[in-house]
């Protein structure tokens, strides 16, 4: 690479500069068609949930995001036989429900091994306030640990306690540097994480007062 | 300060529905069961309460555009709070959910409507398991189902959670994914009160208009227009954060100068820093800066301004910000946020983003910003919803104003990756080439009308 002429581009396997459209199909195999009950097993519980779901609403694909999300936490995310078994419970081919899939941040479509989801917000306000050097920080402490998946997100809601995480769904902040390894320790122990920078103790009104009470 | 939604919220409990009742909670909607859907209509509209989810609309004629007559019609509260810099939704939701539950049954009840839906985005899952258990509250207790308190209404109300995508926020796109789709905004009109959700008319508002609802009903309509000023009525939840001392939700009557919310109740940046700009609505508005602390926070004032109240989201950002950074991160968001559905936006977003970064790297001349400003022209009012120009409005807005910034940034982003100097790139006579007035488009029209 010390020649200095000219730095040959990326390509994708198939020689194109752009990823193919040909990755997650065989282009062999006929489209995939709503799945025959009979020959697919569904695990019930998962099957009662879409049923539940569907139940809900007066159009029964308004239940795809719920169904999805029940298959992912069963299969870790939406893998094809996530797919499949949502689709032959919803009556739907598998093409649409991955759609779908594909479309949404939470709707996880590679494979991820992991059971704790931390969310790193690195939009305007948390950004502001050292979000880029937070998502480095925790990205580093939970390096080598398999179960730990740590990505960067948009805007969580929670500027107020910025810069901010959410660790499976519970929201945490203001954080320092010195909070990212704590983060992954108190996931590790399985207890509740950084208890005391818990977004549901803070006040609405009077946050100031909060601040100084959370630090007790 | 009135305190009207903000009414004791730190109580302990206030989320349970026995804590609500004894507060009195649901009185709003017993009165409404003795009153005509026009009657409720009418308070709301007399109210003049504007939407307080982006768009400022009034509600009271929202739901007026709903077709009478005996047909399936649908409301749907958008829960979907998803603008950078807006957590006022989320504090109602999990601390005062009752609240919310009975503006959206009074609210159907205006509009001759059954089926009701709360879309909350996926990422609040703490908070919607707290509306989900007063959710069920409200069934047990008769407020929600058949024939609520032995009315002739029967409502229903169904949780739907979300999975992460800004633009179920807008209210099209939001159907389609509640209708189980990608959340494609879809052209308008007709507008989701003729057409909305399964093809049904659809009333649909966000949750703090929602919430205002039974204080509407409670206050009278005439007596809660006496708050704020004359075409911004009521109060509004403010989000303030960014770089003043206390971030948090403020209750304010609309129309109060900006400089008291920002100064006053926030306390303004730390260590006595002046401020560098501000956001005054959420990331989709235009920036202000330290010279327009005095306008009054109002949608009108605002507007006036040459921005907008948006969501009622403040960010505040001081004198050691770099105004590229936060313009990277804008641009990111909505080029990560862009459904692709129309090319404007789609490609617009993602190019300003990639010139943005290309100034931080030293690629970039001072004629990218005049291509930038062009890029953002071309995207407003070419898209199909405005999320395109929610981008181009606060880009454009920041290479406006801190035109002078970039410039410098670009020189010492040069400096620092040895490019060429920009004397040398200038001579080839790239720059000139450029015409100097700042309005219209910089391509000449032969070139880009051409067959037009
Ligand atoms: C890109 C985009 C995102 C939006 N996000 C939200 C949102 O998160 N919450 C919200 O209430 N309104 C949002 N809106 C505004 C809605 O389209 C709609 O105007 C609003 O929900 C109507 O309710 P209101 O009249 O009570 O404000 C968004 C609009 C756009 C264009
Ligand atoms: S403006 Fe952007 S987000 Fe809106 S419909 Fe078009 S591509 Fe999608
Ligand atoms: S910017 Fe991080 S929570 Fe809003």
């Amino acid at each position: 690479m010390s020649s200095g002429g000219p730095v040959p581009v990326p390509r994708f396997g198939h020689g194109s500069r752009v990823p193919g459209w040909d990755e997650a199909v065989d282009l062999t195999k006929d489209p995939a068609v709503v799945p025959d009950p009979a020959t697919t097993p569904v695990p019930p519980e998962l099957r009662e949930t879409i049923e539940a779901a569907m139940a809900k609403y007066p159009d029964r694909r308004s239940a795809a995001i719920p169904a999805l999300h029940a298959a992912q936490q069963l299969h870790g995310y939406c893998s094809p036989e996530a797919i499949t078994e949502v689709a032959c419970v919803m009556r739907l081919t598998p093409a649409y429900l991955t759609s779908v899939a594909t479309f949404y941040d939470m709707l996880e479509t590679e494979p991820r091994p992991h059971h704790h989801d931390v969310y790193v917000c690195t939009n305007i306000t948390c950004s502001l306030l050292g979000a880029d050097e937070l998502l480095d920080a925790v990205a580093d402490a939970s390096a080598g640990r398999e179960d730990v998946h740590v990505r960067s997100f948009e805007c969580l809601g929670a500027c107020d306690i910025a810069p901010m995480a959410s660790v499976d769904g519970e929201y945490i902040g203001p954080l320092t540097l010195e909070d990212a390894p704590r983060i992954v320790e108190d996931l590790e122990a399985g207890r509740p994480v950084l208890e005391h920078k818990q977004l549901r103790y803070r006040r609405s009104v009077d946050p100031g007062a909060a601040a100084s009470e959370g630090e007790r | 300060m009135p305190t009207i939604l903000f009414d004791r919220i730190d109580e302990p409990g206030l989320n349970t529905l026995e804590v609500y009742e004894r507060r009195g909670g649901y009185q709003a909607l017993r009165r409404v069961l003795g009153m005509t859907p026009e009657e409720v209509t009418n308070e709301i509209m007399e109210s003049g309460v504007r939407g307080r989810g982006g768009a400022g609309f009034q509600m009271g004629r929202k739901i007026s555009f709903l077709p009478h007559g005996d047909m399936e019609k649908y409301l749907v509260c958008n829960a979907d709070e998803s603008e950078p810099g807006t957590f006022k939704d989320r504090e109602l939701i999990q601390k005062n959910p009752h609240m919310l539950i009975e503006g959206v049954i009074i609210a159907a009840i205006a509009g001759g409507i059954a089926k009701t839906f709360i879309y909350v985005r996926g990422e609040y899952s703490k908070q919607a398991d707290i509306l989900e258990a007063a959710l069920g509250e409200a069934y047990g207790a008769g407020y929600l189902g058949e024939r609520i308190l032995d009315s002739e209404h029967s409502i229903s109300l169904v949780l739907h959670r979300g999975a992460g995508a800004y633009i179920c926020g807008e209210e099209t796109g939001l159907l389609d994914s509640l209708e189980g789709k990608r959340g494609n905004p879809r052209l308008k009109p007709p507008f989701p009160a003729i057409e909305g959700l399964y093809h049904g008319p659809t009333l649909i508002n966000n949750v703090e208009t929602l919430c205002t609802v039974p204080h509407i009903i409670r206050m009278g309509g005439a007596e809660y227009a006496k708050l704020g000023t004359e075409t911004s009525t009521g109060t509004k939840l403010v989000s303030v954060s960014g770089d003043v001392q206390r971030p948090g939700n403020y209750e304010v009557e609309l129309g109060i100068p900006s400089r008291e919310i920002i100064y006053g109740l926030a306390g303004g940046p730390p260590d006595g820093r002046e401020i560098k700009f501000w956001f005054p609505g959420g990331s989709s508005s235009p920036v202000l800066t330290k010279d327009d602390l005095d306008i009054p926070y109002d949608f009108d004032s605002l507007a006036k301004a040459g921005t907008m109240l948006g969501s009622g989201a403040i960010i505040v950002a001081d004198e050691r910000r770099s105004v590229l950074d936060t313009a990277i991160k804008v641009a990111k968001f909505y080029a990560h946020e862009s459904c692709g559905k129309c090319v404007p936006c789609r490609e617009g977003t993602n190019w300003t983003h990639k010139m943005l970064d290309r100034i931080r790297s030293g690629e970039a001349t001072p004629m990218d910003l005049d291509i930038m400003a062009s890029v953002q022209e071309q995207i407003i009012g070419n898209c199909l919803c405005v999320l395109g120009d929610a981008m181009a409005m606060p880009i454009g807005s920041m290479v406006a104003k801190f035109r002078d910034e970039l410039e410098a940034e670009i020189d010492a982003a040069r400096e620092r990756a040895n490019a060429a100097p920009l004397e040398d790139v200038v001579a080839l006579g790239v720059a000139d080439e450029q015409p100097d007035d700042m309005g219209g488009p910089r391509f000449s029209e032969a070139g880009s009308r051409a067959g037009a």
